[in-house]
């Protein structure tokens, strides 16, 4: 791989967000998620940690989930970033989304765009995951208000509506 | 007419007389038998859509044009006196827009009453110099450039060093002792108990100091438009954050609004302004700008509050039949070098068993940290841990089945209060949970490998009755939609669902014709802050008086309509959204056909709460029944299955109040395991503030929970028949896991949380016995 330093002041990039493209300049140790929520106003993308410990910034890169607080936004250009902005087509809501109004999977509601991203990326690999698949899928998700019980059954709901489409 | 009347209102174990405004329309109750289209529904948010999708805007999403970004610099010593800042350099970095400490602010009444950057810091964390720039990474560079000189003083960072003769002062010229003779509740005499006793059991405790880790971390932005401040504060009280804040500074209570639309968790730890809400209002009027200011996770740990570890011990006496004759409970805890007298850690000795011979202490000390904060059932979460395990070393001694035990000293009133309870779901709930868990529980084959199994049980005793004052206004328009405004806030329990289920239930109208708002205080009107378990409670009396106003309105419309003008309005009945005439229930219209013949106009009502009973103690009740496995080789422990049965009067969803109950569960899953924050006994420093070291449940830690409730309507309470169930589920989870773990491997965990290493140390120690 060739080395490429920029920086340290404000470099212009290309990010590729939810199948749109978004010239940013920034410098080079921001972050994806401080670039997602500070430039680009994506603020469903939550800073729980800002460590990589709690998972309410998971994002989808390339097909897996990745911590947008331990990502450098410089790392993302040319790949597939996907917020929870882009789980929605329109208004039509993702089978994951509806599963969790449907099952209560939330209560304050703060980590949840992060449970549904990491759910969405878990069912795309895993289309019909065991609840431990389930379990350790969404382990790297803390949820204070303790909503797993309901999360668990959304996510497997998901699943069925899922495949029923499929089928 | 409104009149003025006294009335008797628990929160957090304590009872307050309270001087209320008494405007309450008239309603009648909802009984047990009331038909409810909406009320009793497991029923979705209504603000589900926003929450999976993102757009639910937290005070943390707060951007507005030309925002600045504050911060503090925090004391890195657990106790020191601050003797220069040299912040010149710091100040010459690009985008930093303003430095304040405590040599170039005049000083400003700090909030509490303490001053801010005072000579003495107290606690790691505590604030030395407040940064405002232009974004994130300005601020940060420029909190490292700040030049702090200190002078070390001697820390006391627990209780031992604090309780300590000739300790060092936590606080100079401050006795380490908040409240050295203790908080005491006591009725007949410990001798007498101990005299009657046949079998004492006389343990002691120690509970871990307990973070909230609310996900989304404490934060204000705050923004004036002329001298009208509005500020978005992540807060459990709207109406407290806008009381405080006006007091602090100076400010006319109605020129300053609070917002707080989503909150990312609260649990106790959100009240009224802090320190950085009042430094981001000051530094915005000063600069002109908007200011957001918002901790980060380890500040979140050492400033944003804790439940305060305790000390305890307990003395129970009995007959040989299994009669209490004496309930003994002592505490000491440390809130902190700023905190208070210390939680209600003997509520539940006082009121749950009937026993003639209580008496509880409570003493709190200060230490080298920031403050305790309520934190999910303050005291009664490590208390009824120590006791209800206490309870169930007697059972064993006295060879009775646990449960037994507890239904033997069963109170049908109020043991603290002498008076009767509005009504008591207790025993149903035991006998709910124990059919259901299978209580007694069967003997186990013998265990092959290292995994052994235990089953045990807590109950719960908690307020959760609400009470005066709360208010709402309806607006009911031409389309026959409403908008419900109340003062309070939804911190993610489902109040702004609830609310509008009531709401919609009273006026006859479907549920999304009905829009609730609540978490603003410029609208809405007063409304009480989230904790106690009390916003249902309180809130939806209100709801419905106010929707029984706006009906008396439509009724008289309806009346000159049906030609029955002047008809008396309780003469009529909606049902199913139609206005009928009791008398002869043909004659009936559409309240939507009512509502368009106002024009363009509104029907505009209020309500209150009423009173709530006299002579009657308002309480909610549960039991858990929790099955674990123990490996005696790891000393691991393994929750694996809850069944939590609640009585909280009539539950208005289901499926909100069963997410309650999974949280609390969950929260005392943590408590008991794997929560405790460590400070170092050496440098004073915490060890675990970030969510690694300090280990919260994620999903696989996660038991198998069932959820039950009594859901009999408390119509003796209020209006609506319910009680609160925020805390709860929190507070027996613990100890009926320390009893299943005892039934599994013969140990009593006696000291929080439950770790490996603790088990093995029990375990060796048993064996040698």
């Amino acid at each position: 791989m060739a080395l490429n330093f920029r920086g340290p002041d404000a470099v212009p990039l290309t990010l590729q967000i939810n199948g749109e493209a978004h010239q940013v300049l920034v410098e080079p140790r921001r972050t994806l998620l401080s670039v997602l929520r500070e430039e680009l106003g994506l603020t469903g993308t939550k800073r729980g940690c800002g460590q990589g410990q709690c998972g309410a910034c998971t994002v989808i890169l390339d097909g897996e989930t990745a911590y947008a607080c331990l990502t450098l936004a410089i790392e993302c250009e040319g790949r597939e970033i996907v917020t929870i902005e882009g789980i929605a087509q329109g208004d039509a809501l993702h089978p994951v989304q509806a599963a969790f109004i449907q099952h209560d999977g939330y209560q304050c509601g703060f980590c949840t765009p992060g449970q549904v991203v990491s759910a969405v990326a878990l069912l795309a690999h895993t289309p019909q995951p065991s609840e431990a698949e389930i379990r350790a899928g969404m382990a790297g998700n803390i949820c204070r208000c303790g909503a797993y019980p309901a999360i668990i059954r959304s996510v497997r709901a998901a699943a069925e509506t899922m495949a029923e489409q499929e089928g | 007419m409104p009149t003025i009347r006294r009335t008797k209102v628990e929160f957090e174990g304590r009872i307050e007389e309270r001087e209320v405004i008494v405007e309450e329309e008239h309603v009648e109750g909802w009984t047990q038998d009331t038909q409810m289209r909406w009320v009793g529904r497991p029923l979705s948010r209504v603000d589900g859509v926003a929450r999976v999708t993102g757009k639910a805007g937290y005070t943390h999403d707060v951007h507005l044009p030309g925002m600045l970004i504050g911060r503090f610099l925090r004391a890195k010593q657990p106790h020191a006196r601050i003797t220069g800042i040299d912040s010149r350099r710091a100040a010459a970095l690009p985008g930093v827009h303003l430095i304040w400490h405590r040599f170039n602010l005049p000083p400003v009444a700090h909030l509490d009453g303490r001053e801010l950057f005072g000579e003495e810091l107290a606690y790691e964390g505590a604030e030395v110099a407040f940064v405002v720039g232009r974004d994130a990474r300005a601020v940060g560079d420029a909190l490292g450039a700040i030049e702090v000189e200190v002078e070390p003083l001697p820390f006391a960072p627990n209780l031992a060093a604090a309780a300590a003769e000739d300790g060092p002062a936590v606080l100079v010229g401050e006795d380490n002792w908040i409240t050295p003779d203790g908080d005491i509740y006591a009725r007949g005499s410990v001798e007498a108990g101990l005299r009657e006793a046949d079998v004492v059991v006389d343990l002691t405790f120690t509970t871990p100091t307990a973070a909230h880790c609310c996900m989304e971390t404490h934060g204000s932005a705050a923004d004036w438009e002329g001298d009208l401040l509005t500020v978005w504060h992540s807060t459990q009280s709207v109406f407290g954050t806008r009381s405080s804040l006006a007091d602090a500074l100076h400010l006319p209570m109605d020129k300053v609004r609070v917002i707080s639309n989503y909150i990312g968790g609260g649990f106790g730890s959100k009240w009224g302004a802090e320190a950085f809400t009042l430094l981001a209002a000051l530094a915005a009027r000063e600069l002109g700008r908007p200011v957001k200011a918002v901790l980060d996770r380890e500040e979140e740990h050492l400033v944003a509050g804790y439940r305060p570890g305790s000390r305890q011990r307990v003395r129970l006496g009995a007959t040989k039949d299994g009669a209490l004759t004496l309930i003994e409970q002592e505490a000491e805890v440390t809130t902190g070098a700023y905190g208070g007298g210390g939680p209600v850690i003997g509520g539940p000795a006082k009121d749950l068993y009937l026993c003639p011979n209580v008496r509880t202490v409570v003493r709190a000390a200060r230490a080298n940290t920031d403050g305790a904060r309520a934190f999910r059932a303050p005291g009664y979460v490590e208390g009824t841990f120590a006791l209800e395990s206490t309870l169930d070393a007697l059972a064993h001694k006295l060879e009775m089945d646990p449960l037994d035990l507890r239904m033997k000293n069963y109170a049908d009133e109020s043991p603290s209060r002498g008076e009767p309870y509005t009504y008591k779901g207790l025993q149903r709930a035991y006998e709910m949970g124990a059919a259901r868990f299978g209580w007694p529980p069967q003997a186990d084959a013998p265990a092959a490998g290292p995994w052994r199994r235990g089953y045990g049980m807590a109950s719960q005793i908690w307020g959760g009755g609400g009470g005066p004052p709360a208010n709402a206004i309806v607006k009911l328009s031409p389309d026959g939609t409403a908008e419900v405004l109340v003062g309070v806030q939804d911190i993610g329990t489902g109040t702004k669902t609830v609310l509008a289920q009531v709401a919609a239930e009273e006026l006859g109208l479907s549920l999304d014709a009905v829009r609730c708002v609540v978490g603003d205080s410029l609208p809405a009107p007063f409304g009480p802050g989230s904790g106690g378990s009390v916003t249902l409670a309180s809130a939806a009396p209100a709801v419905r008086s106010a929707c029984r106003e706006a009906l008396r309105q439509l009724i008289a419309l309806a009346a000159i309509m049906l030609e029955l003008e002047g008809a008396d309005p309780d003469a009529f009945a909606v049902e199913a959204g139609d206005i009928v005439y009791r008398a002869d229930p043909e004659k009936r219209l559409p309240l939507t056909q009512v509502t368009a013949k106002m024009g363009n106009y509104m029907i505009v009502s209020k309500g209150a709460r009423g009173p709530n009973p006299d002579d009657k103690a308002i309480n909610t009740f549960g039991a858990h029944f929790v099955e674990v496995a123990v490996n005696v080789e790891t000393g691991q422990v393994r929750v694996e299955r809850v069944v939590a049965a609640h009585d909280i009067g009539r539950v208005v969803n289901p499926l909100t109040a069963t997410s309650q109950v999974y949280g609390g569960v969950l929260m005392g899953v943590g408590f008991a395991t794997t929560e405790a924050r460590v400070i170092d006994p050496d440098t004073g420093l915490q060890l675990t503030a970030n969510l690694e070291d300090y280990k919260v449940p994620v999903m696989v830690d996660c038991p198998e929970i069932e959820v039950l409730f009594v859901d009999v309507a408390d119509t003796a309470a209020n209006s609506v028949g319910s009680k609160g169930l925020g805390e709860p589920p929190i507070i027996p989870t613990a100890a009926a896991i320390g009893n299943a773990i005892f039934d599994a491997v013969g140990v009593r965990v006696t000291d929080l949380p439950a770790t490996p290493d603790r088990l093995l140390a029990l375990l060796a120690k048993e064996k040698t016995q």
